[in-house]
């Protein structure tokens, strides 16, 4: 096991590198912001003065290797835009992000697998038929559309929901939360679901063929015969059996949660920090582009890494095929 | 549907060519009848062949050319569905803020979204199919090492490795045709990869072997044409998932550019009336996206449940 957690961590680790090398050169490469961070009048000499400032004028390795450097010590540039280290920048944003994403992820599963346990085990019913059909339409329809619809839905036409910004936020534990207000939380229900539908109907759609699989098993028809009560049947039999698969699937699907807030952020102008990376890219604001995308990078191998180490902790099975390797 | 089997179990060297032609459209007919038991699938073709019909011949049937600036009027800019412009002419889904006819805005953006999608899932289905068949052909560390790579790229969600390659080259039609190769090339690499581990363990291939054929031949003449058939399932998928993707890249603003409006783009360029409640500006390309998205993943549906085995058995 602790072998298998090295051997992990030691991957991320290269993925880290390899992605900061090809972000590096690739963001630094192309454009150039000093075109459009200094007035286009301004003479040859003052553009000079500007690139030196921002250590452009330096080969492209001495600065891959100054940016390695710093970054190591937590600083990844200052923003061309705002003038502040990007990193702080980001992490200032990030709260933000977070709160959107666990409040998806806990309606996703607060209506996903209920839905999908009615479904799977009354599978022939027509209401069952409607959450099939609904999951369908979840998978199909794009996030960024469906978010037009609920402004104009709830926000235009009927009013009930604000569809901009955050909304009040309350000071705890150091940063700024909208869930801890009735305005904040009045805020955060239209991009919330808007991000949880697609795994809304992912989570119908694993429970249901979970449960579909397991109820048609011996010890359930055996479990049945012996008449325990179906509350039992229905967590300690058939629940705690589905749960490995969904538990895991929970924790990929995090990660594909918070890249897809990139979509809700924009369209409710939630200012996370996903807004912030598509205003930096139309900037061309590249420290923060890469601040963005090696913290997004550093936390998908983070999330992978307890995923893995969840599912072996879960699945027996697992643990014994990477020893064998 | 064992005829299938059959074929690729037999010696098929010993059939003639009319033989295998004949068996061919036959098999055609039958899969044809087949799919045509599911009228909701029939339904979704229909639509697709309709909205591919006006996608090759937009610059034909729609009403107006959008981009003709000659043609347009600021007077007629966000007239609602079905209201008459200044010269009579009866814009039926509307106007957008430049007084462009909605109707012919949508052909010309679903023409774009359309080849968009299918130009560059084909591209990935090229690149994932050679580098799949490579590593199953070959085997031992080169499949191990390419697998992995696979493995890694799919551990990332496709907005995101689209995300990270748009903000690296900026925005544009080739990169972001670039960005969904990159993003769609893994999924038909592993899908071919699976069926030709399967297939290269079978009798045909070891008879190949034995006639010492060309590696080149065997695997682009007995491997890879009974490894197609899980390929083109996803194709139809991932042509759905290239679609939205682009669409939901150029609404964000880094996708296509202003000059080639796409689907996303119109809806995009809507967005800023939304609040103000001319509502059809993005909707109504919203819905053209959806319905070519839905008739897509419809068909997708139907070829999945024909042509897989293991959903069959």
């Amino acid at each position: 096991m602790i072998a298998f957690i090295i051997q992990r961590v030691f991957q991320g680790a290269a993925v880290v590198l390899a992605m900061s090398l090809i972000v590096f050169v690739g963001v630094y490469a192309i454009g150039d912001p000093v075109e459009i961070l200094i007035n286009p009048d301004a003479d040859q000499q003052t553009r000079e003065a500007v690139r030196q400032s921002l250590g452009l004028d330096k080969p492209l390795w001495m600065q891959y290797l100054f940016f390695v450097k710093s970054a190591l010590h937590g600083d990844l540039g200052t923003s061309f835009v705002f003038n502040i280290p990007a990193i702080q920048l980001i992490l200032q944003r990030l709260p933000a992000t977070l709160e959107l994403a666990l409040t998806a992820t806990a309606l996703a599963i607060l209506l996903g697998i209920p839905l999908g346990l009615v479904s799977g085990l009354n599978d022939k019913r027509w209401y069952s038929r409607m959450i099939m059909a609904g999951s369908i339409l979840g998978f199909s329809l794009p996030t960024f559309w469906v978010g037009l619809i609920l402004i104009l839905v709830f926000g235009v036409w009927l009013g009930w929901l604000p569809v901009y910004g955050r909304g009040d936020t309350v000071r705890f534990l150091g940063v700024e939360w909208s869930i801890f207000t009735l305005d904040g939380l009045r805020h955060i229900i239209l991009p919330a679901f808007n991000l949880a539908l697609f795994k809304i109907a992912l989570f119908i759609r694993l429970t249901r063929a979970g449960v579909m699989e397991v109820v048609n098993q011996d010890y359930i028809r055996f479990a049945n015969a012996m008449g325990i009560k179906k509350a039992r049947l229905l967590w300690r039999h058939i629940l705690k059996n589905i749960m490995i698969p969904i538990v895991t699937v929970i924790g990929i699907e995090f990660g594909s949660v918070v890249a897809f807030a990139v979509v809700t952020e924009s369209i409710f102008n939630w200012p996370g920090m996903g807004k912030l990376i598509i205003e930096s890219i139309n900037h061309l604001d590249r420290p923060v582009i890469v601040a963005y995308l090696m913290v997004i990078v550093v936390m998908f191998v983070i999330i992978n890494l307890l995923v893995d180490l969840l599912y072996a902790g879960l699945d027996p099975r697992v643990r014994l095929g990477s020893s064998n390797r | 549907m064992s005829d299938l089997g059959l074929n690729s179990g037999a010696s098929p060297k010993f059939t003639g060519p009319m033989r295998v032609l004949g068996d061919r459209s036959e098999r055609l007919r039958n899969f044809l009848l087949e799919y045509a038991h599911s009228p909701i699938a029939v339904a979704g073709g229909g639509i697709l062949v309709l909205l591919l019909l006006i996608a090759i011949f937009a610059p034909w049937i729609a009403p107006q050319n959008p981009y003709d600036l000659a043609s347009l009027s600021i007077l007629d800019s966000r007239l609602p569905p079905g209201s008459e412009s200044y010269n009579g002419y009866t814009h039926w889904l509307g106007t957008d803020g430049v007084g462009r006819d909605l109707l012919s805005a949508i052909m010309y953006g679903l023409r774009i979204s359309l080849s968009v999608g299918v130009l560059s899932s084909l591209f990935a289905l090229m690149i994932g199919m050679f580098v799949g068949l490579f590593a199953a052909y070959t085997g031992g560390r080169t499949e191990n090492i390419i697998m992995r790579i696979v493995d890694l790229q799919m551990s990332f969600p496709a907005i995101l490795i689209a995300l990270i390659l748009l903000a690296i080259l900026g925005r544009g039609a080739e990169k972001t045709m670039i960005a969904l190769i990159a993003v769609q090339w893994a999924y038909y690499a592993r899908t071919v990869r699976a069926s030709a581990l399967v297939e290269r363990e079978r009798e045909y291939i070891e008879a190949a072997r034995g006639q010492r054929l060309g590696h080149f031949r065997i695997v682009s003449r007995h491997l890879l044409p009974n490894c197609f058939a899980p390929l083109l399932v996803v194709l139809t998928v991932q042509v759905a998932h290239a679609i939205t993707l682009e669409a939901t890249l150029s609404f964000l603003g880094i996708g296509l550019p202003e000059t080639q409006p796409s689907l996303g783009l119109l809806i995009a360029n809507g967005y800023q009336y939304l609040l103000s409640g001319s509502y059809w500006i993005s909707i109504f390309p919203g819905v053209a996206l959806l319905i070519t998205i839905l008739s897509i993943n419809l068909v997708g549906d139907r070829l999945r449940e024909l042509l897989n085995p293991g959903m069959r058995r």
